[in-house]
């Protein structure tokens, strides 16, 4: 029977789930895992999160720490080179945990309609006939169901409405002009008590029409679709059931629910509204599914009731016209009422009325009437001589005319002291231990001391008024308060001045660095820190005059920076150095070139090469092995320069003086070939090579240039004039003239220092130089040197002395007097012969002495010649660089050449001084 | 026993408009074929830069990314990037299919007249009228260039990349060749402003379009005149100036309107062609047909010899 029972009973019962497995015999009864320890896990075997990253969460890698269980382990490295194109660009995606992008992440990946594709929910008309009828309906809500099976797309009429400029929410048809639209009241505005009756509404709204200017149209109300839906049900008219949006979303706290209202249209409305500004999801939220039968309320319990939410003036509905903004002029219907009429218009805050009594009207000045002879500039008003009679006076001037003149004695209470006061007021001294050193001086010492305080207190007295009578303005009392007026003039400007190009303290580090972190600190505004950043090792006195010193010098930085600075780029070579670099190659001629090119001889004479060094990146980026693999120079190879030497603004070859060791030893070499027991000073004298091409430029430059403009000898043409007539025709030295005129004319070793040529010079285009690689060598040249200054005086000197002697042009002569300081700088003892021998040393040093001695004792007449055989050869060489090679030849240089090989055979290897005593 | 090679076909000169672009990105200041010829880039002044295919017509894409006018463009040997140069004096480095700009290289003082790749991509070269031309870096991130090349005294307008050689004209008259294998630099002096420069296919010479409405053809190595030709006229824009595909003619761009071939060798007038009323601005040559590009005003017309009959066009 019982298992008949317990059969029947099974039978009866309705069983749901799977049963759980029978127990084995002897198997202990499992434990029931423990609430905390239920978790769940994703994939990987990390706790499961249910926010990504950018949600709220956080999961990264293995356990929050690594990618893997086995650690980091680092993506295999993939050469850029050919897989340059795929190079692949991070995307927020990137940053982004699993948990992100999952269903309920912020950027799912499931396949979900796009806001394109999204069935009609801003429709908001039909959704709200859809509410209507949802509420109507005899089971509410199941419209709620018609979203799913919706049409996803607007219709063609309301993309054709929107296209002719219909917006949601308005109506259809003409713009009307004077009757405004007017939107339904805002919903969110809860009515308590009596609503007005709609008759009073329209009143007002005839009366906002006199408000309403002439030009404004509206668009017209918005018709709701009527409702035809037929009575289907036993329902009394009118009811509509329980309002479902408002039981099962949680906001019916913050409305009456009445089941009865006047019109379906309004509650449509309101529920239309009502959804559109919660924008919430349909789904089930937080509370229970449903209202219960029995439940009294079911009103948000949690909600609390401010005061803001009651009226607190008894007042009109508003009209909430949403045309307006918060501007709008809400109160216009009281105007009437007196003493509101320029009272505050606009929407008054929840909380606060209008004061019934206004406040007294603010009282208007009118401005003063100026006087008939006011002139609006201001003057400086007679400063009176301090003294005891008149302080009075000037204390009051000072502060009629708004500056206070500090002086010390005249200072205001708090400077002071309490000793001072006190005599002042006359009070009598405090009994007590005197900390002053005059209570343990005798009474004569301090008589006298006291004496002398006064006189001296009085003298700077007297001087400080004579210093302030006339300007005043200028003198600052002391150190604090020229800060302090300083500081009012530049605080502003300083804001934007840098202050790293300035440096008007550059001599001394020290004090630029004081001065940096002193206008830093101008810049902030500190003013007490400024006497932080002086020398604490100086006097008060230093300290004052470094500080004016330190904002004259901020000042000045400060104009001239916001003036001129836009106006000048800063210098290319920095002012200080007299070096500066310039490329080692120059160019050749320009005007030889465009000779050359309008004689289409394009080629060797338009051509130039330089030495140039790619940088070594660019030589691997193009695959090319680096020419100069030794060498850290980029670019042309520059050369330190006098800044002011003419080389750098002619356009002459000038082979290296310093650069590459290979030049010079070929230099040597060459050398050596002519005069092996010559010094390889000469080495240095490469430049000098250029100079000669440098010096007929100038030449034919001066000569061009040449006027009637009188012009003062200058020394250093004539070398150059007689130097570079070495095409002159050689005869035989006269030592004993020599040594006579050893005083009055150039020694030879200046010509030959700076005009000496090597066999090597490098080929160029010019016939200029081609001339000149003919020149002898120069040990002949001295030979011609002396023999000019001998021979062609008395010959043709005097006949173009009255032109030559007038025709020099200061183009000439200023460069080529810097040419001889280079020549002294070149030849200076200064530079250590490589192979000198001590005769060779010992003709230097008479060669400094014979310069000398020239420069001193040079008479006019002697220049006159000179300069009037340069300009006879500078005729010369002219014709010679006008293509008459050859007439030149015939003249001279065949004379030349054959006294060349003369003295070449002699004079190889004599040192220059054996020459010199031939 | 093999046959012996055919006779090379006669070079043919393009002689008949295939083919008009309505760029419609305002002027366009230059048109340049990719590395294949198969596309081309049109550089215009509303700041735009397009990919055309010049033989079907099509737009394919615009670049955008430029604050002012794109004076020159060039392709990358393997179509992936296009580098740019514009009046925003600002060198650019596309991305071919994103459109994105990958670099901005700023430097330049003015404006940029000029870019050229280097056979890998890896280096910009670009000349501006701040007389240096900048060796951009591709491959690292580095701002500032690889070396600037300052040694001309006016603005360049032109520079052209051969495989170890860098060739720039200048407005100070001069041609200069750097030449990397060798570690020199040679400068030819012209006299009249360069506007446009170029090797030979053959790269043993080299020609240069100047300001006295002259073209002249120079030698590489010793800078020898081999030729010199006249009749355009180019006396104040920046005119293009190219060699045919096989090196028997040259062409240059002119002010009247007329893009002018002359016989290499005989230094004859062997054609001009009517493009347009305006001044030719640019000129590009396909490397490897007898196809021309001409940027005239606003449109882009392409030109093709006599023999070609353009497929899938209606007439």
């Amino acid at each position: 029977a019982a298992v008949e029972s317990s059969d029947s009973e099974e039978e009866d019962l309705v069983s749901y789930g799977s049963a759980l497995q029978p127990l084995q015999e002897g198997e202990r009864i499992k434990k029931p895992v423990p609430l905390q320890e239920q978790t769940v896990k994703d994939a990987k075997g990390r706790y499961q999160r249910f926010h990504g990253a950018f949600t709220g969460g956080f999961s990264a890698g293995y356990f929050n720490t690594v990618g893997t269980k086995e650690g980091w382990t680092p993506s295999a490295f993939v050469s850029s080179r050919q897989k340059r194109a795929g190079r692949t660009i991070l995307g927020p995606e990137d940053f982004m945990d699993e948990e992100d992008l999952s269903e309920f992440g912020i950027a799912p990946k499931d396949i979900t309609t796009t806001d394109d594709f999204a069935s009609k929910t801003k429709d908001r008309i039909k959704e709200k006939a859809r509410q209507i009828a949802g509420v109507v309906a005899p089971i509410p809500g199941t419209t709620a169901f018609d979203d799913l099976i919706g049409p996803s797309k607007i219709t063609v009429g309301v993309d054709l409405l929107r296209k002719m400029g219909w917006k949601e929410g308005q109506g259809i048809g003409p713009r009307v002009k004077r009757k405004p639209y007017r939107q339904k009241p805002d919903p969110t505005v809860k009515i308590y008590g009596c609503a007005l009756p709609p008759g009073l509404s329209e009143d007002s709204e005839d009366e906002e029409d006199e408000y309403q200017p002439e030009n404004v149209t509206f668009a017209p109300k918005d018709v709701m679709p009527v409702d035809l839906t037929p009575k289907e049900n036993v329902h009394g008219l009118g009811y509509k059931g329980l309002d479902p949006s408002q039981a099962l979303f949680g906001v019916s706290g913050r409305e009456h629910l009445n089941l009865f209202t006047g019109g379906s249209e309004e509650t449509s409305n309101l529920l239309g509204d009502l959804r559109h500004s919660k924008a919430r999801k349909l789904g089930i939220t937080g509370q229970a599914f449903g209202v219960g039968a029995l439940e009294e309320e079911d009103d948000d319990i949690y909600a609390t009731d401010t005061l803001s939410k009651y009226d607190t003036v008894l007042k009109d509905e508003e009209p909430g016209d949403g045309l307006y903004g918060w501007t709008a002029p809400k109160q216009y219907k009281s105007e009437k009422r007196p003493e509101r009429e320029f009272k505050y218009i606009g929407k008054i805050l929840d909380g606060f009325s209008l004061a019934s009594k206004s406040s007294a009207p603010i009282k208007i000045y009118p401005p003063p009437i100026l006087p008939r002879n006011y002139r609006p500039v201001h003057y400086f008003r007679p400063v009176i001589i301090a003294g005891n009679e008149n302080c009075q006076l000037q204390k009051a001037l000072e502060e009629s005319t708004g500056k206070l003149e500090s002086d010390p004695t005249q200072q205001s209470r708090h400077a002071l002291n309490a000793a001072q006061r006190r005599e002042q007021l006359g009070e009598t001294e405090l009994k007590g231990p005197t900390p002053s050193i005059l209570e343990y001086l005798s009474e004569k010492d301090r008589e006298r001391l006291k004496e002398v305080k006064q006189a001296s207190e009085k003298q700077i007295k007297a001087k400080i008024v004579s210093q302030q009578s006339p300007n005043s303005r200028f003198q600052p009392a002391s150190p604090e308060d020229a800060a302090h007026k300083w500081q009012m003039l530049l605080g502003r400007q300083l804001a934007n001045a840098g202050s790293s190009d300035f440096k008007p303290f550059a001599k001394d580090p020290e004090k630029q660095k004081r001065y940096e972190n002193f206008v830093k600190s101008l810049k902030q505004g500190e003013k007490d820190t400024l006497e932080r950043f002086l020398d604490p090792n100086m006097t008060e006195w230093e300290r004052g005059r470094e500080q004016e010193e330190f904002f004259r010098a901020a000042m000045f930085y400060r104009s001239s920076n916001s003036t001129l600075s836009s106006r000048f780029t800063r210098a290319k070579y920095e002012d200080d150095v007299d070096k500066v670099e310039v490329p080692r190659d120059q160019e050749n001629d320009v005007n030889d070139k465009e000779t050359a090119v309008k004689m289409k001889m394009f080629g060797k004479l338009t051509r130039d090469k330089f030495e140039w060094h790619p940088d070594k990146l660019l030589c691997k980026r193009f695959n090319v092995r680096d020419p100069y693999p030794d060498s850290s120079v980029v670019g042309l190879p520059k050369v330190k320069r006098d800044k002011y030497s003419v080389f750098n603004f002619l356009t002459v070859p000038e082979p290296t003086t310093s650069v590459t060791q290979a030049t010079n030893e070929k230099i040597q070499e060459s050398y050596s070939l002519n005069k092996p027991k010559k010094s390889s000073r000469w080495d240095i004298s490469d430049k000098e090579k250029e100079k000669k091409d440098s010096i007929s430029e100038l030449i034919s430059l001066a000569r061009s240039k040449a006027d009637v403009q009188q012009q003062p000898p200058v020394p250093a043409t004539e070398e150059c004039g007689t130097g570079t007539s070495e095409t002159l025709p050689t005869v035989v030295i006269d030592e004993d003239k020599n040594q006579g005129e050893e005083s009055g004319r150039p020694p030879m070793d200046l010509f030959k220092a700076i005009f000496v040529s090597s066999s090597d010079e490098k080929s160029s285009s010019s016939e200029e130089e081609s001339d000149e690689e003919q020149q002898p060598t120069t040990s002949e040249r001295e030979s011609e040197t002396t023999k000019q200054v001998d021979v062609p005086d008395s010959s043709s000197s005097n006949v173009q002395e009255s032109v030559t002697a007038t025709t020099d042009s200061g183009i000439s002569s200023l460069p080529t007097s810097k040419q001889e300081l280079d020549a002294t700088e070149e030849f200076g003892p200064k530079l250590p012969p490589a192979f000198s021998s001590g005769r060779f040393c010992k003709h230097l040093d008479r060669k400094e002495k014979h310069r000398k001695i020239r420069e001193r004792h040079k008479t006019k007449k002697e220049r006159k010649r000179k300069k009037e055989k340069k300009k006879k050869h500078k005729k010369q060489k002219n014709k010679g660089k006008h293509k008459n090679k050859k007439s030149e030849k015939d003249s001279s240089s065949d004379t030349t050449n054959s006294s060349d090989s003369h003295s070449d055979m002699d004079t190889t290897g004599l040192s220059p001084k054996e020459l010199l005593r031939r | 026993m093999a046959f012996p090679r055919p006779r090379p076909a006669r070079p043919e000169l393009p002689r008949q408009r295939v083919r008009t672009l309505q760029c419609g990105q305002g002027a366009v200041r230059a048109a340049r074929f990719n590395a294949d010829g198969n596309y081309c880039l049109t550089c215009g002044s509303d700041k735009t830069l397009k990919l055309w295919n010049p033989h079907k017509g099509t737009a394919l894409r615009t670049y955008q990314g430029h604050g002012y006018e794109v004076l020159d463009a060039a392709g990358s040997f393997d179509n992936s990037q296009i580098c740019s140069g514009g009046a925003d004096k600002a060198v650019a480095l596309w991305d071919v299919t994103t459109g994105q700009v990958v670099r901005k290289y700023r430097g330049h003082a003015g404006k940029v007249n000029c870019v050229q790749f280097n056979e890998e991509a890896t280096v910009i070269m670009s000349g501006s009228i701040d007389s240096t031309v900048r060796c951009w870096d591709c491959r690292s991130r580095r701002p500032d260039p690889i070396q600037v090349l300052d040694e001309a005294k006016d603005g360049i307008s032109s520079v052209k990349l051969s495989a170890h050689e860098i060739l720039t004209g200048s407005v100070d008259g001069r041609v200069r060749r750097y030449d990397l294998r060798m570690g020199q630099l040679c400068s030819d002096y012209i006299g009249s402003p360069i506007t446009s420069v170029c090797f030979s296919k053959d790269g043993q010479c080299v020609l240069a379009a100047s300001l006295d409405s002259t073209l002249r053809l120079l030698d590489k190595d010793t800078g020898e005149l081999l030729g010199e030709y006249t009749g355009h006229r180019s006396t104040t824009y920046r005119l293009d100036c190219v060699l045919n595909e096989q090196d028997t003619h040259v062409g240059c761009a002119s002010e009247d309107g007329h893009v002018y071939f002359w016989d290499l060798v005989e230094g004859s007038l062997a054609l001009s062609l009517p493009v347009g009323q305006g001044v030719v601005q640019s000129l590009a040559f396909h490397p490897r047909l007898p196809c021309l590009l001409v940027a005239t005003q606003g449109q882009v017309t392409l030109w093709r010899e006599d023999t070609f009959q353009p497929e899938g066009d209606p007439n």
